[in-house]
């Protein structure tokens, strides 16, 4: 690669598969059971971690040489909510309709704990460059998650992907549902998006058995 | 190994130094952004107000409002009187709709007077009340605009919240769920009984508009509870005013 070093690379691709934030460091989980009912919600989730943890990691890795280590959390606290209000901030006033989609994700944005994580592991000991490689390699491997696991509790769950009914209409009973298909309500509910991301650690760990470790 | 960042000295500045830059920016930017923040709040109120009474943009599954270039306009056009009750009084005020529901209820709790504010609407002939109505969902507020003729049925319904579950409680601005308030009747048998979100309806089609009930969406059993508490709390307080309208 020529814009990136293989070192620089793999802080993208990493976090990708072999070092995934959601199922191999299983951060990020609370995020990812409350808003995945929706294939929508997730995207749009993914894109603002992305943003905020692209930015976030720059500026902690600038401010890294000048951060107190006893307020370090407290400081990148600040650093997240500062960015997440911001971003709020400029679409309430010229994105309106977007902004209230993403209404209910500010706080949750805050909160993630990939973020806090991402500063405080990596940002905190390396440069600027680095450090947004490593947080858009990290948003991006939380987001795939996030999509994969709207995906099929939406498809499953409502029968619908993005709002557009795929499946045919549950009370007309057109598409799949003239068969007798019914939607499994059970995958709005928080736990399924648990075991959807179980499921997928499984797959993940019977291909790679690197990942799995020794007794 | 004590580095020059370790000092209490220096921590009790970075973090006063720190407070003050983001605080100067948030604030900065907070103030210099309101008017745009609050032209879109008053735009959104109106686009909610008409929507309630049938003036929208809608296509054949989603919930369209009037262009927000239209909106002021329309809204002079279908909106013929913007009423406010305070106790038995009814008086006419130009600025009712921009009335802060919340702040009302918070007032109420102190012991005063609510003042509640009703839209009068003509469209094709009808009149329309719309009537703004404010609850609790799982998360946050709920809130909505509920459209009624003289009879308290409802002609069209607005609902929005601030932080109700993504794919579950905040189905309750799809159209499937508001559509299923369209033609339902608050009133049984004379007296006001509101419209619950029922989860045991067994009506999905929503043929039964004489029941007070709407089918619920599963998952947000909470969501639709504040919804129907909203209906039925808010717009009682309104039931007197449509007493003293005549009704054929």
């Amino acid at each position: 690669m020529g814009l990136l070093s293989k070192k620089d690379a793999a802080l993208i691709t990493d976090p990708f598969a072999d070092n995934n934030p959601i199922t191999i460091q299983v951060l990020g989980i609370c995020s990812a059971l409350a808003i995945t009912a929706e294939l929508k919600a997730s995207i749009v989730m993914a894109i603002s971690v992305l943003f905020v943890l692209g930015v976030g990691n720059v500026v902690i890795s600038l401010m890294r040489n000048i951060i107190p280590s006893k307020i370090r959390i407290v400081v990148q606290l600040i650093v997240v909510a500062t960015l997440v209000i911001i971003v709020d901030l400029v679409l309430k006033a010229f994105q309106y309709e977007l902004s209230k989609t993403l209404g209910a994700f500010i706080g949750l944005i805050i909160t993630n704990c990939i973020i806090m994580g991402r500063f405080e592991a990596f940002a905190l000991a390396n440069g600027p460059w680095r450090s947004f490689l490593d947080g858009i390699g990290n948003a991006v491997g939380y987001g795939v998650i996030l999509i994969l696991v709207g995906f099929f509790r939406e498809l499953l769950g409502s029968g619908t992907l993005l709002g557009f009914k795929v499946l045919g209409d549950p009370i007309e009973k057109t598409g799949v549902y003239a068969f007798g298909y019914e939607n499994n309500g059970f995958m709005l509910l928080a736990p399924m998006a648990l075991i959807v991301v179980g499921i997928i650690i499984w797959i993940q760990r019977s291909r790679n058995e690197a990942l799995i470790e020794e007794n | 190994m004590s580095k020059r960042t370790d000092s209490n000295l220096y921590t009790m500045l970075f973090a006063i130094g720190m407070v003050l830059v983001v605080g100067t920016i948030l604030a900065f930017l907070a103030s210099s952004l309101k008017p745009t923040i609050d032209e879109n709040k008053r735009i959104e109120k109106q686009q909610n107000i008409l929507y309630a009474m049938g003036v929208n943009e809608n296509d054949e599954s989603s919930a369209i409002f009037v262009s927000k270039e239209n909106v002021a306009s329309e809204f002079s056009k279908y909106i013929t009187k913007q009423l406010v009750i305070q106790g038995g009084k009814v008086t006419e005020d130009q600025k009712a709709y921009l009335i802060d529901i919340k702040k009302e209820q918070t007032a109420a709790k102190e012991g005063k007077e609510r003042r509640l504010p009703l839209f009068v609407g003509e469209k094709d002939g009808k009149t329309f009340y719309i009537a703004p109505i404010r609850g609790k969902g799982l998360w946050d507020a709920v809130w909505g605009y509920v459209g009624m003729d003289a009879n308290m049925v409802v002609q069209g319904a607005y609902f929005d919240h601030k932080g109700e579950t993504a794919g579950l409680g905040a189905n309750i601005k799809l159209r499937f769920f508001m559509d299923d308030f369209i033609g339902e009747h608050l009133k049984k048998d004379g007296s006001f009984k509101g419209i619950t979100i029922s989860k045991s309806n067994n009506d999905p089609k929503n043929i039964d508009k004489i029941d007070n009930e709407v089918d619920a969406i599963a998952g947000a059993t909470i969501t639709g509870d504040g919804v129907s508490a909203m209906i039925k709390t808010e717009l009682r307080k309104y039931v007197t005013y449509f007493n003293t309208l005549k009704t054929n």
